[in-house]
């Protein structure tokens, strides 16, 4: 398969995800949302990486899954001291700026 | 090279779709685990380009990890407020149309682009070569990521303390 049809591919999925992202009302919704984009983004950077003959995209591939480890434990923690707060996972309730 | 046509066709159909399913579904749930197949399914993408070690690296950490804090998350929210989450959607036909049109411009730009269709000889092995490169040019990277993790670890369950 050439280039063309993994960037093709993760073009596809990351919109899916931004489709996700920008109609899901609940936050756990836009976080999975959110993660289709990430991984969407790995795919590009494994397939460049391995079509240039050059380790760096993977080695970056890597931190950005590590990363998005982080993101989403920091993320669900978040939602669950909102879950405290607010009694509600929908995103458009949060919307006060002040605890 | 038929079989790694057959493979990246079988997985990205299965990632479009399940990606779709995870979109468009009812169930919160049942949208965690199709995420997990989603994720599993580029853990194929990345073999059919030689990366083992992130194919690994992805169903390890992305399929195991996050599915499992995703999972406890919504079972922890649930027993807090007591009822199911709701899982709809708004602005549907406004969302699909940005993501279609950027899909579309995307797709155009892509196709406008002459880009390689056949990849380099591998010159060794990969996972030896990223583990060196992890090692030599990225060292201050990957210290800094344990740094990040530690900082994450730190913060989620400060955020997430029992109440006092």
């Amino acid at each position: 398969m050439g280039l063309q049809a993994y960037l093709t591919l993760a073009a596809v999925v990351f919109c899916i995800g931004l489709f996700g992202t920008v109609t899901r009302r609940n936050t756990i919704g836009i976080l999975l949302g959110i993660e289709l984009m990430l991984n969407a983004v790995n795919i590009n950077l494994v397939a460049f990486s391995r079509f240039r003959g050059d380790d760096t995209g993977m080695v970056f591939t890597l931190f950005a899954i590590c990363i998005t480890v982080a993101e989403v434990a920091l993320g669900l923690a978040i939602v669950i001291l909102l879950f405290r707060t607010r009694r509600s996972a929908t995103a458009d309730h949060i919307d006060w700026l002040k605890g | 090279m038929t079989l790694e046509i057959a493979a990246f066709w079988a997985f990205a159909v299965t990632l479009v779709g399940a990606g779709l399913a995870v979109v468009l579904g009812k169930n919160l749930f049942h949208s965690v685990l199709f995420l997990a197949l989603a994720l599993i399914a580029t853990a194929g993408i990345f073999l059919t380009l030689d990366a083992e070690f992130i194919a690994a690296v992805q169903v390890l950490l992305y399929a195991g990890g996050v599915i499992t804090l995703v999972v406890f998350g919504i079972v922890v929210t649930e027993r807090l407020v007591g009822e199911k989450l709701s899982h709809v959607s708004r602005h549907v036909a406004a969302g699909g149309l940005v993501a279609a049109a950027l899909a579309a411009l995307l797709v155009r730009a892509i196709s406008h682009v002459p880009l390689a269709t056949t990849k380099p000889g591998l010159a060794g092995d990969l996972t030896r070569q990223m583990g060196t490169s992890l090692l030599t040019r990225f060292t201050l990277p990957f210290e800094l990521l344990a740094v990040l993790l530690l900082i994450g670890l730190l913060g989620a369950s400060y955020f997430a303390r029992p109440e006092d």
